[in-house]
């Protein structure tokens, strides 16, 4: 295994985060995101990378091997090489990744799609739980995460003023993301006047649900420099996993991104820009800390998933927010994290460098 | 405009499969069914509830069960002002973690009261029992307040 293969990001794109993308199905969304990612680097089609990998849920569409619809977004004839997760796409990166490394690739096209609003997503995704103790409870997910937020307030370790801010800074900074589906200024004492939702969750704590999908090529660095592309280093990738028994984690850390932080090799530099997979205000609060980021980096400077959020395609988002700040040359050094599951259960982490 | 006939077919997405729940799940399940409830215990001795198959550190199969109480102490907890169609209780409810008496570890279940002015973490709660235990989570109906009339 060559282990010590370059991988360049050389292009990424998303749609805007639409409450309701209408009667766009998901080829109609994924569609336009592959045109923009093969035009940022002058190729056809898919028969000019050498794997595709996708990622997304069949549970959104309410029938199995629903993904293989997907495929009809690529035009897979002649014959393409083609991978699909069942999570994040971010999760597709990392697949990808290891295809190059392993020296199976020199190139990959990544992508991640959602229509969630037809359905009721936090119901739907309670059915990715213990299928016998919680599934059949159909404890959904925003309910999971609001006992989370009450351990934390329990212990002190945050108050309802810390959630807010988290949220004002994210309304604040999609302000400057014309594809954010929730922007604009407010103020702590406006959020804490509002009522609460899912008690101790008000309403704005929690993501909006969003339709969308997101696209990102990457290579080898010497096809990359073959393709004369801007690109960036993905420096390193890791991602870990905790206990699917919720009582048995410690909800208030995340232990898993902190170990997929070292792994990855985060604290070999400083860390200029982190976007961070956090679907609930307090969720911010925990990744942070999990990570040790400080002053210096730049939090969720696109406002975060809190701003608008593509289930299935957020993570490999965060992934191409800080890809296009390196390139845009606002950042020299950037982390990029995922999540999958219940109360950030599990958690990639990604460090890009500019080239 | 003349009425247009719109088809329609109820859908029904499903695994017909059954399956065993093992010897673990299984146990805990048909408990259930008797108004009792197992927990197992874990090598570094903590009682686990609902019983998990393998140890969370070692991943021993695990095989000790342990009967633990019908009350227990509320660890966290949210109210629930709309319920959804698919949750348990359609009144206002709260999802809450209750650590069982004799338990290590909570377990995830709901709660009835009467609003949320009712609950605080650390209150003390008691399982109320379906009507008609058939082997299944749901067998604990909730769980209400210890020591309020229902």
């Amino acid at each position: 295994m060559s282990a010590q293969r370059e991988i360049a990001i050389v292009a990424f794109h998303q749609s805007p985060c639409q409450a309701s993308a209408g009667a766009a199905n998901e080829v109609e969304l994924i569609m336009p995101e592959l045109r923009a990612v093969f035009d940022q680097v002058g190729l056809a089609n898919a028969q000019d990378v050498d794997f595709v990998c996708s990622g997304s849920c069949d549970y959104l569409q309410g029938a199995a091997f629903a993904f293989v619809a997907g495929v009809d977004a690529l035009g897979a004839v002649p014959p393409i090489r083609e991978s699909h997760v069942e999570m994040d796409a971010a999760w597709a990166l990392y697949e990808a990744v290891l295809k190059i490394r392993m020296g199976h690739a020199d190139s990959a096209l990544i992508y991640g799609f959602a229509k969630s609003s037809p359905g009721e997503l936090p119901i739907v995704l309670s059915q990715q739980l213990d299928p016998y103790y919680l599934a059949p409870l159909w404890v959904d997910t925003v309910s999971l995460a609001a006992l989370q937020a009450r351990l934390m307030l329990d212990a002190g370790l945050i108050t309802e003023g810390d959630m807010a801010e988290v949220v004002k800074r994210s309304r604040r900074n999609a302000m400057t993301n014309p594809l954010a589906q929730l922007a604009g200024e407010t103020s702590v004492a406006d959020l804490l006047a509002k009522p609460h939702y899912l008690s101790p969750l008000r309403r704005h704590d929690c993501c909006p649900v969003s339709d969308g999908a997101a696209a990102m090529i990457i290579a080898t660095v010497e096809q990359a420099k073959a393709w004369g592309m801007p690109y960036v280093r993905l420096s390193g990738i890791d991602h870990r996993i905790e206990s699917h028994n919720l009582c048995l984690r410690d909800l208030t850390d995340s232990v898993s991104t902190r170990k997929a932080a070292a792994a990855a090799g985060m604290n070999a530099g400083a860390v200029d820009v982190a976007e961070l997979y956090a679907p609930f205000s307090h969720q911010e609060i925990i990744l942070s800390r999990a990570l040790g980021l400080g002053e210096d980096t730049r939090v969720n400077p696109s406002g975060g998933v809190l701003a608008g959020n593509l289930m299935m395609a957020s993570g490999l988002s965060r992934i191409g927010e800080v890809f296009q700040r390196i390139v845009a040359g606002e950042a020299g050094r950037g982390v990029a994290h995922a999540t999958n599951g219940p109360c950030l259960q599990q958690n990639l982490v990604a460090v890009l460098e500019a080239a | 405009m003349t009425d247009v006939d719109v088809l329609s077919e109820a859908f029904e997405l499903g695994f017909t499969y059954t399956r065993s729940t093992g010897p673990v799940m299984g146990r805990f399940l048909t408990a259930l069914r008797d108004k009792r409830i197992e927990g197992i215990r874990a090598s570094d001795g903590r009682v686990i509830v609902p019983p998990m198959e393998y140890d969370p550190e070692t991943a021993a199969a695990l095989d000790e069960f342990v009967e633990v109480g019908q009350e227990g102490e509320v660890m966290s907890w949210c109210w629930v002002s709309e319920p959804r169609r698919a949750h348990p209780l359609q009144q206002p409810f709260a999802w809450a973690m209750i650590k069982l008496d004799g338990a290590d570890v909570a377990m995830i279940h709901c709660i009835a009261a009467t609003d949320e002015a009712a609950l605080h973490t650390g209150a003390r709660v008691k399982v109320r029992w379906a009507d008609e235990p058939r082997g299944h989570i749901s067998d604990i109906a909730c769980f209400e307040l210890a020591g309020v009339a229902p």
